[in-house]
């Protein structure tokens, strides 16, 4: 009886520690955004909102230090956009290859080729770039230098192929096989039937690859940090991706190892880290939203 | 004009396959460069002497990595069961699913501030393996969590109900039936936690990492530590005396350490999945 009393209590206090254990990630996101919040809010003593959103320069250790995020919001914009233009339609056609066109055995090895692209490190990319890919650009397109935006797009490009290929593939492969048989048993060609039926059927899942390969170009950091230059400069046009930039991401990582304990240059770095948290927290609550709505549709 | 529709295919399908050429190729061209750049620079020297010796790096690694895994794996099979196990349907477990869907998409610099913030200064730990590797327990966290969910949604609800028929109570039923069952699947899960952590450089740039050969080797768990990535960073930014071969093998080295547990992983998957009973 006393042991059957023992087991009791002791199986009610591993049940409470899982449920502990299933809302700790709620507890984590909370806690990342409250030591940023803590971290970054006691720059605005010196700086106002609008100086620093709108502040065109980022001279932090300069006398008086000036804390303009403009240079570095428009750095990860510009290397951003250039990997989504380049990442979304690479991503999604070999999404559509593989789902699609690809006979089932090449299938079966060209996903997880893809996602082994995933697993390379991003300091191995940055290596790469900065040693191979931006010295050969620089010497073909005749650049005073080999660390610029634009080779921070490529590679960052390569990094978010994988998340798209991956989430769109999925999507694709989801869509009922007698939609596909439907459009063509009406006589429509399989391209017609790809573009036509299967599409716009997994458009959700697509919409949220993208999303999703959005965010993890943002949020990358050892690569940026490598191969962009790291000039804290508002790039200008289209010209502005031939020229080194820098990036919100290599900001902190290149200046926070050197900056002193809660001083306003330490604040700004978090100030940046908490602008990256908000911004990578909308765009993949965006993406779940969008993958939720897919799924009620199937249902 | 309208382009005829059998031509409007070979063009698009034309299209397609030119895309995953090009999706392809960095893959190839990636481990054809390592195995000609790297080996090429690899030998015996190069692991144990001189200023950028990579036997250091390596054990601060396997060090790091170890202990991630030991502070992620019991919190993440945990917070799995639960969500497989125990969760009912509701907003609470919608918030959970959430919080790991951001915690995943949460960049790796910011889990490096974090952990700066959390474990080195208010923690007081200092720059160290301990609070590098909270640092990246909680960085693979969703990897784990989502991949033992998985494994565990895996094992079909007859195992379950034939175990609760038999008298078993709900945690006797997932201690004894589920989890053994589910293992695989979790340990899979694991490796691939483990492979990312030991390629990230971000989050143990001011938590962890340091580059010193001095005294290299980490006595306890407050120390900093070498890091395979964090010296790949340094010699290909900041030395440039260092031979070029060094540098490539240096980072074939790290390749191979992380894509070698990323393939080991997913040929054992393949290997269980042909070997499940169900």
């Amino acid at each position: 009886m006393m042991k059957h009393r023992t087991r009791r209590v002791w199986e009610w206090i591993i049940e409470r520690a899982i449920l502990m254990a299933g809302l700790a990630a709620i507890l984590f996101v909370v806690a990342i955004f409250l030591f940023l919040v803590r971290d970054s809010v006691p720059l605005l003593k010196t700086v106002s909102l609008g100086g620093l959103l709108a502040g065109k320069r980022w001279l932090p250790t300069s006398e008086p230090p000036q804390f303009g995020l403009l240079p570095l919001l428009l750095g990860s914009l510009y290397v951003t956009v250039g990997a989504m233009v380049l990442s979304v339609p690479l991503g999604l056609g070999a999404a559509i290859f593989i789902a699609e066109v690809a006979p089932p055995r090449w299938r079966e090895v060209l996903k997880p080729a893809v996602e082994l692209l995933a697993a390379v490190p991003s300091v191995v990319f940055g290596f790469i770039g900065l040693l191979m890919v931006g010295p050969w650009l620089a010497r073909t397109f005749d650049l005073p230098i080999g660390q610029f935006a634009a080779l921070g797009s490529l590679l960052l490009a390569f990094m978010a192929v994988p998340t798209i290929v991956s989430v769109a593939e999925d999507a694709l492969t989801a869509v009922p096989r007698a939609l596909r048989d439907n459009s063509l048993a009406l006589g429509a060609t399989e391209w017609q039937t790809i573009s036509r039926v299967v599409v716009p059927a997994g458009r959700s899942g697509i919409v949220a690859a993208c999303l999703l390969g959005l965010g993890r170009a943002i949020g990358e950091t050892m690569t940026v940090l490598m191969v962009t230059g790291n000039a804290a400069v508002i790039p200008e046009g289209l010209r502005g991706f031939m020229e080194p930039i820098r990036t919100m991401t290599a900001t902190i990582a290149a200046e926070m190892g050197e900056t002193a304990y809660q001083t306003p240059h330490y604040f700004a770095l978090f100030m940046v880290g908490l602008l990256l948290f908000l911004i990578t927290l909308g765009v993949n609550m965006v993406a779940d939203i969008v993958i939720h709505k897919a799924g009620g549709m199937k249902e | 004009m309208r382009i005829p529709p059998r031509l409007a295919q070979r063009l698009a399908f034309g299209l397609l396959y030119a895309s995953m050429i090009l999706v392809a190729l960095p893959v190839l061209l990636i481990v054809v460069l390592m195995a000609v750049k790297g080996l090429a620079g690899l030998s015996p020297a190069l692991f144990l002497h001189g200023s950028q010796a990579l036997l250091p790096s390596i054990i601060g690694t396997v060090c790091l990595v170890t202990l991630t895994g030991v502070i992620c794996a019991p919190l993440g099979i945990a917070a799995a069961v639960y969500l497989s196990e125990y969760a009912k349907r509701g907003p609470l477990v919608r918030l959970v699913r959430l919080s790991i869907v951001n915690l995943a998409g949460v960049p790796s610099v910011v889990y490096g501030l974090f952990g700066l913030a959390l474990f080195v200064m208010l923690m007081k730990f200092g720059r160290s393996l301990i609070a590098g590797s909270a640092t990246l327990a909680l960085l693979v966290l969703p990897l784990v969590v989502s991949a033992s969910e998985e494994a565990l949604r895996q094992v079909p609800q007859r195992l379950r109900d034939a175990s609760l028929a038999l008298g078993a109570t709900k945690w006797q039923t997932v201690r004894r039936v589920v989890l053994p069952n589910a293992l695989p699947g979790i340990i899979t899960g694991l490796i691939l936690a483990i492979s990312r952590a030991a390629g990230e450089t971000a989050p143990i740039l001011f938590t962890a990492a340091f580059f010193s050969l001095t005294d290299p080797y980490p006595n306890s768990v407050f120390d900093p530590v070498l890091a395979l990535p964090y010296q790949l960073f340094v010699m290909s930014t900041e030395m440039p005396d260092v031979p070029i071969e060094n540098k490539w093998a240096t980072a074939l080295v790290l390749v191979v350490v992380v894509l070698g547990l990323n393939l080991g992983a997913i040929v054992y998957r393949a290997r269980l999945r042909r070997r499940q009973r169900w």
